[in-house]
């Protein structure tokens, strides 16, 4: 019984590990060729290092246990062994040279590909804030622009231009699973560029520390075939829809009377602030607090009432709820989808 | 023996340096039960002096650089540079230099935030949370040279005309009246 367990628990991290390669945020399962070229570049890159390893292991091994033979006299010159020395001298620096001209050549081309730009179907702009993502889809006109936060959704199988900025320190946006790290800086406009080919949901994550909650700065990458992409569009361009019940009224009410208001924005009533996220549709999303909790009525409730207790430190404050107000709020804000 | 002493007191000091100041990030409840009394005058109906209570809060804003600093971030998120631009004025009264209508203590800025006062300025009571206000209250007093330059923040996140708080001169010690109204000049 005891070996079992002990077999168990020695192969538990391992299988962890073999997990950790597949899934929704993982650099080896890619899910479009630019993610696709950068697994292969490191798959190259592994392989070709541990060949490196394991023949400098191996003539470190020769040179311990094989010795030189002594030589009668240390000062005669003995052409054969010279020769023999050159050789294998000029034939690692050789290799040497062909290895990193040769991996430097692959990164190039594969770069070059990287950062070529195309047109893109859908352009968004995302502004990484401590510790949530705003996330604008660009339209020539107007009514084609809508903001949402923490979830990036996008049609399968066309390219994606991500506009990235800053409003306070240096972010970095990575979906692991769909493209390479790209800064987001205060002051400074970055671009990537990438495609998805299968629809799914990828996890992603700020990658440059930025401050006490950095490990709860996560968000969702949300891959749409076509038409259920621009369903989805047309669906969060729309205003909020009004509380149709008297509870979700009430709770409507309180969101407009409290502090609530003086940070985020519903469209369609007249809560326009842009400190925090934009909350028209936020219902409709997969977590709350930028991946910290999974969206349920229980998680909306705990995080309305001790954001600091969740999420020490982030700038969603303790905001005084009388207890007849949390239901009615919690309603309406379920109700926003 | 006497190195280890010297070791055991460096690393005592060393240790006790992490702890500079408290960075309270969940505020007192009760904070939103507010029982601040402020008098804005020397004079009451009837006989004796106004009722003033203070709740002690104040230590606990002040001197905290975290709250200052937290006070200066939300002044730009509420707005406050709508009115008050930057703490230079407009079409409210500037809040850098050392002139107070109703005075400078922390506590009568607080109470200016909740409830409002004539000519303009509005009440956000029940719209900034209370730890809020009083984070902006201390910010008001940084930038008046009020706190002291250990505490005010010395630097700014966007440009400014002038340097950080804990740059600008402190402002000059004057005699004030009792609830801290600014002598006529």
């Amino acid at each position: 019984m005891r070996s079992v367990a002990s077999k168990l628990a020695t192969a538990l991290p391992a299988l962890l590990a073999v997990s950790g390669c597949a899934g929704w945020q993982s650099v080896l399962d890619p899910q479009g060729p630019e993610s696709k070229h950068l697994s292969g570049l490191i798959w190259i890159f592994t392989g070709l290092s541990a060949v490196i390893w394991l023949a400098v292991m191996g003539v470190l091994l020769v040179a311990i246990v094989r010795r030189a033979p002594e030589r009668p006299d240390p000062l005669a010159l003995h052409m054969p062994i010279e020769r023999r020395g050159v050789m294998i001298v000029g034939g690692a620096v050789l290799a040497t040279l062909l290895t990193v001209i040769g991996l430097t050549a692959l990164s190039y081309f594969s770069q070059r590909h990287l950062y070529a730009t195309q047109a893109s179907a859908v352009v968004v702009k995302i502004t990484g804030h401590q510790w949530w993502w705003d996330v604008r889809y660009e339209g020539d006109r107007p009514d084609q622009v809508l903001t949402t936060a923490n979830e990036l959704y996008i049609p399968a199988g066309q390219p994606i231009t991500v506009k990235l900025a800053a409003s306070d320190v240096i972010h970095s946006f990575w979906v692991p699973s769909l493209m390479g790290k790209q800064d987001l800086i205060p002051g400074q406009d970055n671009e990537l560029q990438f495609t998805a080919t299968r629809p799914g949901v990828y996890r992603g994550q700020c990658a440059e520390f930025c401050g006490w909650q950095h490990a709860h700065m996560g968000m969702f990458a949300v891959v749409l075939p076509r038409e259920q992409f621009s369903a989805w569009r047309a669906a969060q361009t729309a205003p909020a829809l009004m509380p149709d019940d008297p509870v979700r009224r009430k709770g409507a009410a309180i969101f407009q009377s409290k502090a609530c208001v003086m940070c985020h924005t519903i469209r369609g009533t007249s809560a326009g602030s842009r400190v925090g996220p934009d909350l028209t549709h936020f219902a409709s999303r997969k977590s709350i607090a930028s991946a910290t909790l999974p969206m349920s009525r229980g998680n909306i409730a705990a995080w309305l009432l001790d954001p600091q207790g969740i999420k020490p430190g982030t700038n969603m404050p303790n905001v005084s709820l009388a207890p007849d107000e949390v239901e009615p709020l919690v309603s309406y804000l379920e109700g926003l989808r | 023996m006497k190195c280890l002493l010297m070791r055991v007191i460096v690393i005592a000091g060393l240790v006790a340096a992490c702890e500079r100041e408290d960075r309270p990030l969940r505020s007192d409840p009760m904070l939103n039960e507010n029982r601040e009394a402020v008098a804005l005058s020397s004079t009451a109906p009837g006989p004796g002096a106004p009722v003033e209570y203070k709740t002690g809060t104040r230590s606990e804003y002040e001197k905290i650089a975290f709250h200052v600093s937290q006070g200066k971030k939300l002044f730009t998120w509420y707005n406050c540079s709508g009115c008050h631009g930057n703490g230079g004025g407009g079409s409210g009264p500037a809040l850098m230099d050392d002139v107070w209508i109703y005075g400078s203590a922390i506590e009568i800025i607080a109470a200016s935030i909740r409830e409002g006062r004539p000519n303009g300025m509005p009440t956000f009571r029940g719209k900034i949370p209370e730890d809020q206000i009083w984070q902006i209250a201390a910010y008001v007093r940084a930038l008046g040279g009020f706190v002291s330059s250990d505490v005010a923040s010395s630097r700014h996140d966007e440009i400014y005309s002038h340097p950080g708080e804990g740059r600008l001169p402190d402002a000059p010690k004057r005699t004030t009246g009792q609830s801290g109204l600014a002598q006529p000049k």
